[in-house]
């Protein structure tokens, strides 16, 4: 069963998230709504660093998680890639020593920071760069390992428009030439509509379809999205 | 030999300091980061030599490390001859003394630490282990090293634990703190007061690197 498949259920404090949905393989899902929907905690699930209280997650015919059958695979065995959301690099290495942290292969590395342009800041630390080298060293980290999922937490966030574009851009692309599989958490509507195949609106921790219709419709930007989509470059942040 | 306690005391705060190091800093990692069933329990064993008088200590550390004692046996069957009232018994006593005060400022201190890295490291694949020599104590060195200072400052003045364990025996068990008594006792006050004298520059020259290292830790 190629793709990524989940059910998963899993209580926290007032909040239930109950959600079940397919990905094909090779392509993008978004996750997207607003704050505390549970959107981080089901990618931290589909990574294993949470443990859902029941369900399954399978990945190309691996199961990851599986309460009924008792399989739990840990987060070092399930071959993904994680960027947390705030640029979670280490800050004892170099850009280049992140990058490079679990790297299968250096010369990979070496392509990845050309690709990103992040060769002249290879012997940085991370507090010495800005926001958007540091995103793009995750981004490299991540790569690096030659992940068969990427996972993205709200990655652009705290970047200025710019920078965001330019990354989105670019992360695209990568994904394009490496057919990779991503699941990507954003509260950003235009930033869905232009990198995922899918996209899945997660309101109350509950996939809520008519979400996205309401929102959209209710700020009265319907026609705007639409234009999104065709223009890629515009942004529209909710 | 009229300062070789102060030597001898100096030895052992840094021995016990290695010692207590190397030990304390995976137990203070395990008991940080991670949950497991009875872990209370364990976190209030390590700390029970803070709320227990050093005498006492000492005198549960006599029965343990004594001829037919579990670790005094096993010392016997080793080495042959007893621990007790050896420069070594005195660095276990010392080191079971301080136990507390090694782990829970580097347990502070790995609490702090953003755990989304431990987290990264796993999904880049790496294990416990060696998310713990290649992520959390390169980034921990500072409260590492204020908790070795710590420990060395405790290990400098302990003195009922070693007296129980040790005896006050010259050149091998006679400490600094041991021989300040024994100098009051015996009205040699100039000689209290000249090893008194040592430890004030010794122990204040440390604070202040202690608040340094703190300092830099928090920011």
């Amino acid at each position: 069963m190629k793709g990524l498949h989940v059910r998963l259920s899993k209580r926290l404090g007032k909040l239930e998230i109950d959600v079940a949905f397919s990905c094909p393989e090779g392509s993008t899902l978004a996750l997207i709504g607003p704050s505390g929907a549970g959107k981080t905690t089901i990618i931290r699930m589909v990574a294993g660093l949470e443990r859902p209280d029941d369900g399954a997650i399978l990945f190309n015919g691996e199961t990851f998680f599986d309460q009924e059958k008792g399989i739990r695979l840990s987060p070092q065995k399930r071959g993904l890639g994680y960027v947390f959301q705030d640029y979670t690099l280490f800050p004892h290495l170099s850009l280049y020593g992140n990058a490079a942290f679990a790297a299968k292969d250096r010369t990979e590395v070496e392509g990845l920071f050309r690709f990103f342009g992040l060769g002249p800041m290879r012997d940085r630390k991370p507090h010495q760069v800005s926001g958007g080298e540091r995103q793009r060293c995750a981004i490299c980290q991540a790569m690096a390992t030659r992940p068969r999922l990427l996972l993205l937490d709200e990655p652009f966030s705290a970047l200025d428009v710019v920078t965001r574009r330019k990354l989105r851009d670019e992360l695209k692309k990568i994904k394009e030439e490496r057919r990779l599989s991503v699941v990507y958490v954003t509260h950003d509507v235009t930033e869905a509509l232009y990198m995922a195949d899918v996209i899945l609106p997660v309101v109350d921790g509950k996939i809520d379809r008519d979400w996205l219709e309401e929102i959209t419709s209710a700020s009265g930007t319907r026609n705007l999205l639409a234009k999104a989509v065709r223009e890629p470059k515009l942004s529209l942040a909710f | 030999m009229e300062f070789f306690p102060l030597y001898l005391s100096a030895k052992l705060a840094l021995i016990t300091t290695l010692v207590l190091i190397v030990i304390a800093s995976p137990l203070a990692y395990v008991l940080a980061c991670f949950t497991w069933p009875g872990k209370t329990f364990v976190d209030a064993l390590i700390n029970l030599p803070i709320a227990l008088p050093p005498t006492v200590i000492g005198f549960y550390l006599l029965c343990l490390l004594g001829p037919r004692g579990t670790i005094g046996s096993f010392w016997d069957n080793l080495f042959g001859g007893s621990i007790l009232f050896t420069f070594a018994g005195i660095v276990v006593a010392c080191a079971t003394y301080s136990l507390p005060f090694a782990i829970q400022p580097i347990k502070a201190t790995f609490e702090k630490l953003d755990p989304r890295l431990r987290e990264s490291a796993f999904v880049l694949g790496l294990s416990p282990l060696a998310t713990f020599f290649r992520v959390v104590l390169p980034n921990s060195k500072n409260g590492i090293a204020a908790a070795a200072i710590l420990v060395f400052l405790h290990s400098l003045g302990a003195f009922g634990v070693i007296l129980m364990v040790g005896g006050s025996i010259p050149g091998e068990t006679k400490v600094a703190s041991i021989a300040i008594y024994e100098a009051v006792e015996s009205f040699q006050y100039e000689k209290a007061w000249l090893l008194s004298l040592a430890f004030l520059p010794v122990s204040y020259f440390f604070l202040l690197l202690v608040n340094r290292l703190t300092r830099r830790e928090a920011s």
